[in-house]
């Protein structure tokens, strides 16, 4: 396993008497992509909103580069690059493509404009779509373009760690092809990625180490294509008997 | 926005402004209308910060214009007081749109921070009875920035604990804080109950070469006062509506979800944005104490706090000219209304005491036909408009494609019911 990035130790998170996640170990390591997969309530959108510090966890440490990053506010963690791209997209609906795209790099102070231009034209070359569209409303785009969106949006951030929440949600599958594509592409380029998905083939394919959440427990751990070969993945979440 | 990629490059071209921002308008003009409006829309945009001054002496020539023998009623007294109320309401609709319309947080409260302007500035200046407790005794210009700065901590007080609350929420507890705030000047001794405080005393000029006592003298003074207190309020809230803070508000209002995620300090530009909206009711609260001479808790009544939302919704959320209608049509349509009735009854019912009603009606007839408001704001033109539209295909050469093909089912829907 390479150096570790993110690293959960013990982790809980409780919603008032709930505990969601219930001592959660799981680490990222530098240009790694790193699935977690599990069904509904599992605690999947749970943990990464605890690592992003919107709700944090109530027991347990996440360290960051070595530095524990409970203590922090969300703004603080994404200026340390965790940037989370939500699920369900989260777009802003009314601002334009670009607007929407600048305001990824929002936390980015002493950046000049043309640095800033400069990475929104390489957004651009990722999804050569946004460009056409960067002056429509983004809450006119399709589905498919607003997770794009989104993720382009975080790419301006210059995330040293990238967090996808269902980027497949309610998506078609060619499109949810495109947007796995899309992840290779940000990975080849050395930006670790920690995935969250219910699709857990598609999500198995792209990473190269996965974990298996249920009841708010990491139930497996293991390489993708181990998890892929696995009975008890194959059974609950690849649809195999 | 100014800073914009793509569109700063246009801007310059009173046809793309109008492409931009009233679509269905540029349909309508010819450009017979428009090429020579052009030139005058350049010059006057070129003219930056004298745009303000111009705004100052078109503003300063109302008292002159309304001394006229075709409106009589507008001569004299009752006119300049129309016109001094229509102001302060100005300040407040442009302070509240800050917080509503910019930030999207649901105010029901915002007069409490006007009271608080006005009631610092009773207890700061020599007013009432001798024996009556004052703070200190200080000039009436002195006590401005205090007014303004009082205003903000309570903006900065309620804000901090109450700005993790959402929507339906954070109406209640801000409904509830101007309900204390009033409650309070009701029952404690140094405001003087529910009496109020009388003869604060008004501002005077005392300079060598001018000297005014806003009290004694002509009644368009305090209007005066009232320009630049305007004009200022709407340049801070222009600058801060195109600055980095403007679209942080506008993404959290949009997205706070989102926004947390791009790292904006959600609770941060909150607190700001009630800070700021409550500095400008500071200022209003200190021109209403100094004009009036007189406060009393009853002054303040819940129900201005719900005109005020009244006057920025109508007019448009987020828009500074919707703000500025909004406050002109809630002081002045119950005027016309009193003047046309006459003191009539209808049903049993005084039409002048029911005045308040036609808001009712106003704003249910705006809401159906322009739901953004008479002079909506462009985002929240677009927020209102967004929907699935998924697969509707936008090119970039048609400007107004985003608006004309949003909502495809209805469009076809509606289509097809007029064929």
């Amino acid at each position: 396993m390479p150096e570790a990035l993110l690293e959960l130790k013990d982790v809980h998170v409780r919603y008032g008497v709930i505990e969601a996640v219930r001592g959660i170990n799981l680490t990222v390591g530098e240009s790694e992509v790193v699935t977690l997969i599990g069904g509904n309530g599992a605690g999947k959108t749970t943990t990464l909103r605890a690592i992003s510090m919107v709700h944090g966890p109530s027991r347990g440490e996440i360290l960051f580069r070595g530095e524990d990053i409970t203590s922090l506010r969300s703004d603080e963690v994404v200026s340390r690059g965790i940037i989370h791209v939500p699920e369900g997209r989260h777009i802003f609906p009314s601002m334009s493509v670009a607007e929407n795209i600048e305001m990824g790099a929002f936390q980015r102070k002493k950046t000049s404009r043309k640095e800033l231009n400069e990475d929104v034209d390489r957004v651009f070359m990722l999804f050569p779509r946004m460009k056409e569209r960067r002056k429509q409303a983004g809450g006119t785009l399709s589905g498919g373009e607003q997770q794009m969106l989104a993720i382009g949006r975080a790419l301006m951030a210059k995330p040293k760690l990238l967090m996808l929440d269902e980027p497949s949600m309610g998506l078609a599958p060619q499109v949810v092809e495109t947007v796995f594509g899309v992840v290779e592409t940000i990975n080849s380029e050395g930006i670790p990625v920690l995935l969250i998905e219910q699709n857990a083939q598609m999500a198995l394919q792209a990473a190269s180490r996965g974990y298996v959440i249920e009841t708010g427990e990491i139930v497996l751990e293991d390489k993708a294509q181990s998890l892929l070969g696995n009975d008890r993945v194959r059974k609950a979440y690849l649809g195999e008997e | 926005m100014a800073s914009t990629t793509g569109t700063a490059a246009t801007s310059a071209d009173l046809r793309s402004h109008l492409d931009r921002n009233y679509p269905r308008l540029s349909q309508r003009l010819p450009d017979a209308v428009v090429a020579p409006s052009n030139i005058a829309w350049r010059g006057w945009r070129r003219l930056g910060y004298f745009r303000y001054l111009i705004a100052a002496a078109l503003m300063g020539v109302i008292p002159w214009l309304m001394d006229n023998d075709y409106f009589p009623i507008l001569q004299g007294g009752y006119g300049i007081n129309v016109l001094f109320t229509t102001g302060y309401w100005i300040l407040l609709t442009l302070g509240l749109s800050v917080v509503v319309g910019l930030a999207g947080l649901l105010d029901l409260g915002y007069v409490a921070f006007f009271m608080l302007g006005a009631y610092t500035t009773a207890l700061m200046t020599d007013s009432g009875s001798p024996d009556q407790f004052h703070i200190v005794e200080w000039p009436t210009w002195t006590v401005l920035p205090f007014a303004v700065i009082v205003a903000m901590i309570a903006g900065f007080v309620l804000g901090v604990p109450t700005l993790r609350l959402r929507g339906d929420y954070l109406a209640i507890v801000t409904l509830g804080f101007h309900e204390i705030v009033r409650q309070s000047a009701n029952n404690l001794t140094i405001t003087n109950g529910s009496r109020g405080i009388a003869q604060i005393p008004s501002p005077e000029i005392n300079l060598p070469f001018w000297q005014l006592d806003f009290g004694l003298d002509a009644e368009y003074y305090w209007w005066f006062l009232l320009i630049p207190a305007i004009l200022l309020a709407v340049m801070m809230i222009r600058h801060l509506d195109n600055s980095r803070v403007g679209r942080y508000w506008a993404a959290i209002r949009e997205d706070e979800v989102a926004a947390s995620a791009m790292g904006v300090p959600v609770t941060k530009m909150k607190v700001l944005a009630f800070v700021i909206g409550a500095s400008v009711s500071g200022v209003a609260g200190w021109i209403y104490a100094i004009k009036f001479g007189y406060i009393a808790p009853n002054s303040f009544p819940l129900l201005q706090s719900i005109l005020v939302l009244c006057a920025v919704v109508i007019g448009g959320l987020g828009s500074i000219a919707g703000a500025v209608l909004g406050a002109i049509l809630v002081t002045t349509l119950p005027e016309v209304v009193r003047e046309l009735s006459g003191g009539e009854e209808i049903f049993g019912f005084d039409i002048e005491s029911g005045r308040i009603a036609i808001f009712g009606v106003l704003l249910i007839i705006v809401m159906i036909y322009r739901p953004g408001g008479l002079l909506a704001a462009k985002r929240r033109r677009t927020e209102l408009q967004e929907a699935g539209a998924a697969d509707n295909v936008v090119t970039a050469e048609d400007p107004h494609a985003h608006i004309k093909t949003r909502d495809a089912d209805l469009w076809d829907e509606r289509k097809k019911g007029n064929d």
